[in-house]
């Protein structure tokens, strides 16, 4: 009876120890063993963890694996954007299970800096490295003196177009925005079932890039007085630029259909849209989707301006290395954060296999790089034609801590106006406010 | 209770000489009980590790206000004076209101109509169709909602060809104005046949001796349908329907998954299950998410019992 008794216990015991366990088992801060998508090749060494999205990423991980003894990286693919934030922004509130380095896009850097989650890479020789960078993506990866993160790759804006379909349309290739308005009512009177192109209310960084090319300044944010913010998504630039989509829209001329979406993809592909108004790591998306119209000819040209004499580039997404505060050994995660992508050969492999436009700039600079010929723009020298230049004009801009929310409310208030609610201004003047009240509920002292 | 009411009053015992038998009762109780409690055990630790000792935590979370600029303070509960507040959460309330209001009897309708055909019918075909109807409830929530995404789809759908053949054009299911409409199809497809099910099987339990005595009172089929069946079901119709109410009330994951494909038509705080998520997980304000969702579950509470108050005539729990 009695040693019945105390079996029982010992099972009970024993599923206590299973179910509360993998809480006592996982403690040792960011660094926890976990499984890892590659092959570690030095055993002995310490390891850091890395988050990343690409597939390609395997490559350069053996590459930085194979060349250093001292540190290894352990790579998980946590997913990309949103669902790896998700994941990161709950290990910050739970304290542990955070990965050493991570990588993210420079717009949601300062939403995890305030929340004390990434290092300050300036102490452990970010500035050693600077030199190797561009500017623009150097300045979107650090807040005031403070680096928040390595810089990987950027996206530069241009322009793609269905070569085949302009032609039989007879439209020229648009340089400024008011040729572009024109060659879309073109499109439109020729008769085609498409459009020139469309217009995603949930365009996120894609609508914040169109305003900054007529010179908004969304947010003045600096980590080292992290309670002060500038507000101002109202300026006439912005106000400009919607107004002159939302004219297009009320038109007819453009399409309003949600950015990556399945039906999207496919009016991206089947002809629908005439032109793919895109970032550089977008001929990597468009190749990448399946259903591809066979006799589609694609070639890239600058992205339209609104002042050709004074052109103005702008940039649509980006991703960078940094360290997370949880990180067991600062000084091996930033060498790791510097050294993924800090030589040719990595990337090498990050522009044929991965599509990245890097920041880097003995990439940039290379006569490897600017003769790159692409066999699906028709052995066209893209980087060499359109986004080398794009890049190199990009200064740089600022994101707000709480840029989720500022996108979110961004997308509402578009969309309230391809419905016909409201004007462009009118959608501004909302998103202000809406803003600046967040701001102010969130303990942000708010100046224009 | 009536039993022992009728039991005889205890006869006046005599004190027994001893109280070693009772004592020995009590430890045999007591040992029986200490078997109880282990039996009890797994499930116990279950419960208090994954629902108690989270709810108790989010508790004490949402007593708490966190800002992205000033940090953590103990607050009580500012948060739910915010939260019964804040337009959006109480849009997202009056949402899933309007949503019972019409999603709750249209499954209600649909699965009861099923439920009598079915009760009437005894060919082959009846089982066939029981399968039928219950199938889209044995598809998860998930990928039924992303199947219908693509049914609602202008590009990939059939109601392009459908309504191309007496050419007209079709409606864009996913706007603002006919989102409300494709959610309640969504979710009337996906539970009228578990309804159905539950409903059918207390039909299937009534004495068939009931309807030999309807009939022969002269009820035709209809009549012993609405006055004798319905009435005899009714607590099945309660339960039911206070399934739906509390689902509806916390209505997450189809617009969530909708949102994919109509990020303008459904708006993060949709309803205010996904204006929790979404303040948590995308603007990391994980106490007033808290707020939010205990807020949420008072009022799941409230309505539930408010409405079990209300019928518990039909229901038989009076």
């Amino acid at each position: 009876m009695k040693t019945k008794f105390l079996a029982s216990v010992g099972i009970i015991a024993v599923a206590a120890a299973a179910l509360t366990g993998c809480s006592a088992g996982s403690e040792s801060s960011g660094s926890s063993k976990a499984s890892c998508t590659n092959k570690i090749v030095n055993a002995d060494a310490p390891q850091v963890s890395v988050w990343a999205w690409y597939p390609a990423f395997e490559e350069v991980v053996d590459v930085f694996n194979n060349s250093h003894d001292d540190v290894q990286v352990c790579w998980t693919n946590a997913g990309q954007g949103n669902d790896e934030y998700t994941k990161f922004s709950t290990s910050i509130e739970s304290k542990s299970g955070a990965p050493d380095v991570i990588q993210l896009e420079s717009e949601v850097l300062s939403s995890f800096s305030i929340r004390n989650a990434l290092v300050d890479l300036t102490e452990f020789g970010a500035n050693d490295v600077k030199d190797k960078y561009t500017e623009g993506s150097w300045k979107d990866a650090s807040s005031g003196d403070a680096v928040y993160a390595i810089p990987v790759d950027g996206g530069p804006m241009g322009m793609l177009y269905r070569q085949d379909l302009f032609e039989a349309a007879g439209i020229a290739v648009p340089t400024t925005w008011a040729e572009f308005a024109t060659a879309a009512a073109a499109l439109k009177a020729s008769g085609s079932d498409g459009v020139l192109v469309n217009f995603p209310t949930n365009g996120r960084a894609f609508n914040q890039a169109l305003f900054a090319q007529a010179g908004s300044v969304p947010f003045v944010y600096d980590s080292t007085k992290p309670t002060d913010i500038g507000i101002d998504v109202n300026d006439q630039g912005a106000k400009d630029v919607l107004d002159y989509w939302n004219g297009l829209v009320q038109d007819g001329l453009v399409t309003t259909d949600d950015a990556f979406t399945a039906d999207y993809n496919t009016s991206l592909v089947d002809g629908t849209y005439a032109v793919y108004l895109a970032a550089a790591w977008g001929p990597g998306y468009l190749q990448g989707l399946s259903d591809a119209d066979e006799n589609a000819v694609w070639a890239v040209a600058p992205l339209p301006q609104w002042d050709a004499a004074n052109p103005v580039q702008v940039n649509w997404g980006g991703s960078t290395f940094a360290v997370t505060s949880q990180a067991g050994d600062k000084d091996l995660s930033a060498e790791v954060a510097m050294g993924l992508f800090g030589t040719d050969e990595s990337w090498k492999i990050g522009v044929e296999k991965g599509a990245l436009f890097p920041s880097y700039k003995p990439m940039l600079d290379s006569d490897y790089f600017a003769n790159l010929e692409y066999p699906f723009f028709g052995g066209q020298q893209i980087n060499k034609d359109v986004f080398l230049n794009a890049a190199a004009g990009y200064a740089g801009a600022t994101f707000s801590p709480f840029q989720n929310y500022a996108y979110d409310q961004l997308t509402e208030e578009l969309y309230s106006m391809v419905q016909g609610e409201q004007d462009g201004s009118q959608a501004l003047d909302d998103l202000q406010d809406s803003l600046v009240t967040y701001a102010t509920e969130q303990g942000f002292t708010v100046t224009k | 209770m009536a039993l022992t009411e009728l039991a005889p009053p205890p006869a006046p015992a005599k004190p027994r000489p001893t109280r070693r038998p009772r004592r020995q009762i009590d430890r045999m109780d007591r040992k029986r009980q200490r078997w109880g409690w282990l039996f009890v055990a797994p499930f116990a630790l279950v419960f208090v590790t994954f629902l108690v000792a989270p709810l108790a935590y989010a508790f004490w979370m949402s007593l708490q206000t966190s800002t992205l600029a000033t940090g953590t303070s103990f607050t009580w509960f500012a948060n739910y004076a915010k939260a019964f507040t804040d337009p959006i959460f109480l849009e997202g309330l009056g949402r899933v209101a309007s949503f019972a209001l019409i999603m709750i009897p249209a499954q209600m309708i649909v699965a009861l109509v099923a439920a009598l055909v079915l009760d009437n019918l005894s060919t082959a075909l009846s089982k066939f169709s029981r399968l039928m109807i219950f199938v889209p409830y044995a598809i998860p929530v998930v990928i039924g909602a992303l199947m219908w995404g693509f049914l609602y789809s202008p590009r990939f759908g059939p109601a392009t060809d459908i309504f191309g053949l007496v050419g007209l054009a079709a409606p864009d299911f996913l706007s603002q104005g006919t989102i409300f409409a494709s959610l309640v199809n969504i979710v009337t497809w996906q539970w009228a046949g578990y309804y159905m099910i539950i409903i059918y099987a207390a039909l299937r339990g009534i004495d068939p001796a009931i309807y030999e005595a309807a009939r022969l009172d002269g009820a035709n089929g209809r009549q012993i349908a609405l006055r004798v069946k319905v009435p005899m079901i009714s607590s099945s119709m309660v339960m039911v329907l206070i399934f739906a109410l509390i689902g509806t009330l916390q209505f997450f994951t189809e617009p969530q998954v909708l949102r994919a494909v109509a990020q303008g038509a459904i708006p993060v705080s949709y309803t205010p299950n996904m204006y929790a998520y979404s303040l948590a997980f995308s603007y990391s304000q994980f106490n007033y998410a808290s707020a939010i969702s205990f807020a949420l579950g008072i009022v799941v509470f409230a309505g539930s019992y408010l409405f079990l108050f209300l019928t518990r005539k039909q229901s038989g729990l009076k």
